[in-house]
């Protein structure tokens, strides 16, 4: 401590926002989806064929209206990236270790990140065939999907 | 013919992990000052500095419009002020066209980051992303360059001790720049033997937390003799964006610095990045991203990263002269940091680490996950 910083301070502090997100109306049917029928719904781009999730209104390359174009997509899929979390800091979901994979769900083109339990971080492999578990009560975000756990 | 645009002069605080005495006002304002004591440049409204870009991050900063709680110690006091939130490259870019159009004569630019003090930086990137689809699955830019580490890592079959030579030679390099953070000199086998952080990270592949502030001083190619008899011109710079969701990307496609880097390479006249510039400076917050850049830069084909590091030209001292964002520049701030290198460089004024004649350089900045946000900078004296 340097003499000029002698009777300098710190304050505690903290950004803390009570706040209220709008999911869409395309997302808010995704949603829905996932929460009631526990489906997992895509939307397919009829000009270029691939099948998006998140949903979304518009196909970024064709410029396609596709927010009615749903597709169901199957609740198994396929790892196809993966990292192990080995620290832990407030907004994971999870203590570490814990494995965050990119998932590419039957019938889906674009992979989608989720929380991947029931096997061992070491052992986690691309292209391991998994399936969603999902949330019991609702939970309105994609945590619906609780979590993947491989197919056995 | 757009005017051409000078740097006229650069100052940087140094970086560190805890600037905790000093406000990040007090950080910016010791870059303007600098600048005003190296170029003589005032604020009278009619011939000096009547327009400021700034770079900062709110979340960071912690309170939103974080450029409005700095005006007086960036001399943005009674006058125009305009704030970028990506990468401080973009603030520089902002600022030459300010000058190429004929809107101003001479701008200050100037970005800063305290990484420091929030309890955490990847509660911060954690922020960045989607609150229904990402957000709470804990996903924050250094998981973003984890997934994107090894989607890197299977398509170019870089190797681990290519990674930990990423590591060495930026701290040999920082080792010669008082203005670096990490410093120390480390080992392969310290690389390769230091604790996963987020597979397949390394905790020595990732920049230090860091502060700092790096402030630039440009004006229009009839205007730079009043600041300086060593103008660095800005020939070429270009931006681009990948998609938000990691899914709707090929995360080792290096697809938005492709096209950034062909597109300021054609703005400065460079038709094959190869051998075309004496310095590089590399926007490499994690080991992998220093291969993986310079294939996107086209420094070397695709999928040679890894070979480009043992090529030798790590070697050279012209990659990274710096120490690169390896040794520690806060995030908003690393391509700025990047092009202030490039600069001093340019000057010949970088000491021990100064690269023999160097005539042009490229700097490269990046923003959001996994390089969702890319630029391209082209500085030449």
């Amino acid at each position: 401590m340097t003499e000029e910083n002698k009777h300098c301070y710190i304050k505690e502090g903290k950004l803390a926002l009570p706040y209220q997100y709008f999911a869409g109306r395309i997302g808010s049917k995704f949603l829905v989806s996932l929460r009631d029928k526990k489906k997992i719904l895509g939307v397919k781009c009829e000009k270029c064929g691939k099948v998006f999730i998140p949903p979304r209104k518009t196909c970024e390359r064709c410029f396609e209206d596709i927010s009615e174009k749903w597709v169901e997509l199957s609740n198994e899929g396929e790892v196809t990236n993966f990292t192990v979390v080995r620290t832990d800091d407030k907004h994971h979901p999870r203590k570490a270790p814990y494995v965050l994979a990119m998932i590419k769900l039957g019938g889906a083109d674009t992979p989608i990140a989720h929380i991947l339990d029931g096997v061992d971080p070491d052992s986690v492999k691309i292209g391991m065939k998994v399936k969603a578990v999902f949330a019991d009560k609702a939970v309105n975000t994609m945590l619906q999907i609780d979590r993947f756990e491989p197919v056995k | 013919m757009a005017r051409r645009v000078a740097v006229c002069a650069v100052a940087q605080t140094g970086f560190v992990s805890n600037m905790w005495q000093k406000r990040f006002q007090q950080m910016c304002f010791e870059t303007v000052e600098s600048i005003v004591k190296q170029t003589g440049v005032d604020w009278n409204e009619e011939t000096g500095i009547r327009n400021i870009v700034t770079c900062s991050d709110d979340v960071f900063d912690a309170r939103t419009i974080s450029d409005n709680g700095i005006t007086d110690a960036v001399g943005a006091h009674f006058r125009g002020e305009e704030k970028t939130a990506q990468d401080g490259i973009n603030a520089i870019a902002y600022a030459m066209a300010c000058i190429m159009s004929g809107h101003d004569d001479v701008v200050l630019v100037v970005g800063h980051t305290k990484e420091s003090q929030t309890e955490s930086r990847n509660m911060c990137s954690n922020l960045a992303f989607d609150p229904f689809y990402c957000r709470d699955l804990g996903l924050d830019f250094e998981k973003g360059a984890a997934l994107q580490a090894r989607a890197y890592a299977l398509k170019s079959g870089i190797s681990e001790t290519q990674l930990a030579k990423a590591v060495v030679n930026a701290r040999r390099n920082a080792a010669k720049n008082p203005l670096a953070n990490a410093r120390e000199l480390v080992t392969i086998e310290q690389v390769v033997n230091s604790p996963m952080l987020c597979d397949p990270i390394r905790t020595l592949h990732a920049y230090p937390v860091s502060d700092g502030a790096v402030a630039m001083l440009l004006a229009a190619e009839d205007k730079y003799k009043e600041y300086t008899d060593k103008p660095v011109w800005l020939t070429g710079w270009s931006n681009c964006m990948d998609s938000y969701f990691f899914g709707d990307r090929d995360l080792a496609s290096n697809f938005s610095l492709k096209k950034a880097s062909a597109a300021a390479c054609k703005m400065a006249g460079v038709s094959d990045a190869k051998g075309a510039f004496d310095v590089v400076e590399i926007n490499d917050a994690y080991a992998y991203q220093l291969a993986m850049w310079a294939e996107g830069l086209g420094l070397c084909d695709e999928n040679k990263g890894g070979e480009w590091i043992e090529s030798g030209i790590l070697e050279t001292g012209k990659i990274n002269p710096s120490g690169g964002m390896l040794a520690g520049n806060p995030i908003m701030i690393g391509g700025l940091a990047r092009a202030a290198e490039a600069v001093v460089q340019l000057r010949g004024e970088a000491g021990e680490r100064q690269v023999a004649g160097a005539k042009r350089a490229v700097a490269q900045g990046t923003t959001g996950p996994a390089g969702q946000h890319q630029a391209v900078m082209i500085l030449e004296n």
